[in-house]
């Protein structure tokens, strides 16, 4: 989704965002990325005033965020953050407002506000930094912490079954869903810029490394021996490819995916799954979004999909222009002096 | 023929009535015509429904019961009516129930029609009252209401279901026939409601005037009643309910503010009447979010406070304490929203339907850390509308939560309204910051309010939130100098709202031994004992308090110069420990909890013990 077609009348650069504050993230941690790239990329999206940006978190590692982006900001309270950002937004449509979260954060405490936000299609853009792990209360199992997992309160292994982000937000109606890692920089701002251009609830995944207490996590995902047999990037309209040589693909055979050896002789790039951002059925992308709890399948990243719809904040809109064409614009002597009146002289 | 219509007119200073009937009959939609009927003929009323919590609890049963109880005369009065002169009872369990509370030799009518041996079971009668002599105290009028409705209907197309469902109004018509009453009002509200509907209109139409003729035509009436409109101030008025008046005064302080008004609610009986009142108000720009829980509900209010909205959420008890740590937040962040909470019966789901006053000390101390906020409460149900905006007129003036305490007695009770001439009422300025010379997010005015700059405001980007934050500067600070100077001057500011509140008026005889202190709803029920304690030679004087936090700056003189203190409640003592607390004054307490109203009659009583048997000599 270029921009190319619009005038660019504000130019900033990736200093303009950031704030006076110290960053205090533990060094090491997958967080300065996260910030850097987000700083990088808003100069090329952000094409407004840059005082009707608003950077709204919950509590949690991920959410000292607003701190450090020389933004209006509010630091919330613990899974708040998807609501207070949307009184901002219906309060005032002109502001483009961002969530930074983390997976206690949006998931656990905050996921009953977090679907609820998709499903009205609230015009936010949410940044999940998912780290598996709590890390502010320093290394309690998180609901994305995997089966099994070895944290200070499962000492003996999780017996919990983790959230699948995307998909949760796919079955809440998000109209954007992506995912990308704190290390892929240049990806990871391609994902920023396509969230930030979605007008309606945008979902980013952003697997994030806690150094300290869950490294490692996405090493496999990350190292570069490792990365390219183990992450599939999503780009619409190409086939689904992967691994070192560009040797593996994925075919859809009814509703099961397929990995497929291109080497064989037996499949070419022909037969491969085309993947499409815009497909107005979900169920192509939550099977692409289960690849990662599939034997044998790549982690997805990039855009799942993307629909577009009326936004909350659009619905009210309209609403209240429609009764004000219709009605006119209120009065106040009329609404107070109404309904059965007498008088006392 | 003609000679039977001259019945007498007897003329009366006042009455109440209860309407009961199965929660399916109609009873409120009956008991609110009356009660418009009754402030348009020009009385002064005060009315009191009380519904079961089930929506339609099994038919016939004694907890499927519904009541509206109005109480109207032609002097000023301030209550529902401790007990009914007349009882319109629909059925053998609106019988039951509601007979205990129905004066000695008052009127009861009864649709006879209903007392068949399935509804006299259903309501635990061993026998009919009707014909048992056990209602021999009273005046008992049977009306064969179901079949007269369905005979004065007969060709209208409609099922006997819908038809059966008229019954009310020919209730209603009787009771107007009965009262002396035009129809008017609620000839006009059935054309209005059913513009659509010609059927219903024609069935309903007839209903009420078959009710009005059954009373002219049958030999069981001998007299009819009448009562003079009263002296009321002159003005235009207008009957309005607790939540009405509430959702009406946040849209005039929105108007007078300039502010647009965004609600974040979460339905809760019984505050769901203000969101859904204020979602007609689009013609205003009024903005409702119904939220997915309580907690969204005061969180985007927050949202919509900090990017420059007049913001509240509104809620009933325990929506109050799913609110509490987003209220610390909008402590913390000094930004302006109100909270208003209907109190109910407690604790937990309580008595939903019911009325209580036990969540003050919630509302002023309920918050993890010192956390201060200013609480007001409404004394009837059109203080309400003068709460509402004096709640936001300080929430923006003092950059703070304000809690904003009504209850479902007058959230769902109702009285004359006098129209406030809008030019008369005070604009409430808001001033936004625009410059940044001299910003400083927590920066504070003489009034120690820190500035509003909301987003979209160019160079005055700054960050916000719950932790704590440096004086003047805004930004996190663990100092514990500094924490501590926070803490004192985030109370200071609002303890200052002391000297921008009025002072408490003391009624009737400032210069007696005893006072009798309230708050909030108890108004009516204490004022009214309060007069008639003096009528019968007391000595009385009363303060009422609206404001509880702060309290006004005279409350101290006042407490300190009477001998001996009454403080009647809908709780256990809430008012009175916060006086003992504040003010080292010892107070008689007076408390029932019972989910409904303090009757006159008991405050009373305790007034004449407290003050002692002698007329107070």
């Amino acid at each position: 989704m270029d921009n190319k077609t619009e005038v660019r009348e504000y130019h900033y650069t990736a200093k303009d965002f950031a704030s006076d504050q110290d960053v205090r993230w533990c060094p090491g941690c997958g967080d300065y990325s996260i910030l850097a790239q987000v700083q990088r990329s808003f100069p090329e999206i952000i094409n407004k005033p840059k005082e009707n940006i608003v950077w709204v978190s919950g509590i949690g590692c991920s959410s000292r965020f607003p701190y450090y982006m020389n933004t209006y900001g509010f630091h919330g309270i613990h899974g708040r953050a998807t609501a207070i950002a949307t009184g901002v937004k219906i309060a005032n449509p002109e502001l483009d407002v961002w969530v930074a979260t983390g997976d206690g954060d949006l998931l656990s405490i905050g996921g009953n506000h977090f679907i609820h936000t998709c499903r009205k299609n609230v015009d936010i853009k949410i940044v999940l930094f998912n780290n598996r792990i709590y890390g502010l209360t320093k290394g309690q199992y998180s609901p994305t912490s995997f089966k099994g997992q070895v944290t200070k309160t499962t000492p003996f292994g999780s017996v919990d079954y983790p959230f699948n982000p995307p998909k949760l937000a796919l079955g809440a109606e998000a109209t954007f869903i992506a995912r990308s890692i704190d290390k892929f920089a240049k990806h990871l701002q391609e994902m920023i810029k396509r969230a930030g251009l979605h007008k309606g609830t945008a979902f980013l995944e952003v697997f994030q490394n806690c150094n300290i207490f869950n490294d490692g996590a996405f090493d496999l995902l990350t190292d570069k021996d490792t990365k390219d047999d183990n992450v599939i990037e999503l780009k619409h309209g190409e086939p689904l490819i992967f691994g070192k040589n560009k040797d593996k693909g994925i075919r859809l055979e009814g509703f099961n995916p397929v990995v497929v050896d291109l080497t064989s002789g037996h499949y070419s790039v022909n037969d491969l799954w085309v993947h499409d951002e815009f497909d107005p059925s979900p169920a192509r992308a939550s099977i692409i979004m289960s690849f990662d709890e599939r034997e044998g399948f790549p982690t997805p990243i990039g855009v799942f999909r993307q629909i577009i719809k009326e936004t909350c904040d659009e619905g009210i809109t309209r609403q209240i222009n429609e009764v004000k064409a219709k009605k006119g614009e209120g009065s106040l002597e009329k609404v107070l002096y109404s309904g059965n009146l007498w008088e006392v002289k | 023929m003609e000679q039977e219509k001259d019945k007498e007119l007897l003329e009366l200073k006042e009455v109440t009535i209860r309407f009961a009937g199965d929660s399916g009959d109609g009873m409120q939609l009956t008991g609110t015509q009356f009660s418009d009927n009754t402030a348009w003929v020009g009385n002064d009323l005060n009315t009191l429904p009380d519904y079961p919590a089930e929506i339609r609890a099994p038919a016939g049963t004694i907890y499927g019961v519904s009541g509206f109880q109005l109480h109207f005369s032609s002097d000023d009065i301030y209550t529902p009516g401790d007990q009914p002169d007349v009882l319109v009872a629909m059925n053998p369990a609106a019988l039951k129930k509601n007979l205990p509370e129905l004066k000695p030799g008052g009127i009861v009518i009864v649709n006879s029609d209903s007392f068949d041996q399935r509804n006299l079971s259903l309501a635990n009668y061993q026998s009919n009252p009707l014909e048992d002599g056990s209602l021999a105290g009273y005046q008992v009028f049977q009306v064969p209401i179901t079949s007269m409705t369905q005979r004065a209907l007969e060709g209208i197309k409609l099922t006997p279901k819908e038809i059966s469902r008229t019954k009310n109004f020919f209730a209603l018509g009787l009771m107007y026939w009965l009262f002396n009453r035009p129809l008017d009002t609620t000839l006009n509200w059935i054309h209005q409601k059913f513009a659509k509907k010609p059927e219903y209109i024609e069935a309903n139409e007839k209903a009420l005037k078959a009710g009005y003729d059954f009373g002219d035509n049958t030999e069981i009436f001998t007299s009819r009643y009448s009562v003079k409109p009263a002296k009321l101030e002159p003005g235009v008025y207008r009957n309005i309910s607790g939540n009405e008046a509430t959702a009406l005064g946040f849209l005039t302080a929105s108007v007078k503010s300039g502010l647009p008004l965004f609600l974040g609610s979460y339905p809760i009986t019984p505050a769901s009447e203000i969101l859904q009142y204020l979602s007609e108000l689009k013609s205003f720009g009024v903005k409702t979010f119904q939220a997915e829980d309580e907690i969204a509900g005061i969180t985007t209010a927050i949202g919509a406070a900090f990017a420059g909205n007049l913001a509240i959420t509104n809620t009933s008890g325990p929506g109050l304490s799913l609110k509490s740590e987003a209220i610390g937040l909008a402590v913390m962040t000094e930004l302006p929203i109100v909270i208003i909470d209907v109190q109910r019966g407690g604790p937990s789901t309580g008595l939903p339907t019911k009325t209580e006053q036990a969540d003050l000390l919630q509302a002023v101390f309920g918050r993890n850390g010192e956390a201060p906020v200013c609480v007001l409460a409404a004394k009837t149900p059109s203080h309400c509308f003068d709460m509402a905006l004096e709640a936001s007129r300080i929430a923006i003036k003092y950059m703070t939560p304000v809690i904003l305490l009504t209850d479902g007695y007058i959230a769902n009770g109702s009285e004359p309204w006098r129209l406030p001439k809008i030019d008369e009422l005070p604009e409430i300025p808001v001033n936004f910051v625009k410059e940044k010379d001299g910003y400083f997010p927590y920066a504070r005015n003489e009034y120690l309010a820190r500035p509003w700059a909301i987003p979209g405001t160019p160079n005055l980007e700054h960050r916000i939130g719950g932790l704590e934050k440096s004086n003047i500067y805004g930004n996190v600070s663990y100092d514990p100098e500094n924490h501590h100077e926070m803490v004192t001057l985030r109370r200071k500011k609002i303890m200052n709202i002391q000297n921008d509140i009025p002072d408490l008026e003391v009624e009737g005889d400032k210069d007696s031994e005893l006072l009798v202190v309230g708050w909030g709803g108890t108004y009516g029920a204490i004022k009214e004992a309060v007069t008639k304690a003096r009528e019968k030679g007391y000595k009385i004087a009363q303060i009422h308090f609206c404001y509880l936090y702060p309290f006004p700056k005279n409350t101290k003189d006042i407490l300190k110069s009477y001998k001996k203190i009454l403080v009647p409640e809908i709780n256990l003592g809430q008012l009175a420990y916060m006086i003992r607390s504040e003010f080292l004054v010892d107070v008689i307490q007076y408390n029932l909890v019972r989910g409904l109203p303090l009757r006159v009659s008991g405050i009373l009583d305790k007034i004449i013990e407290v003050a002692g048997g002698n007329n107070g000599q």
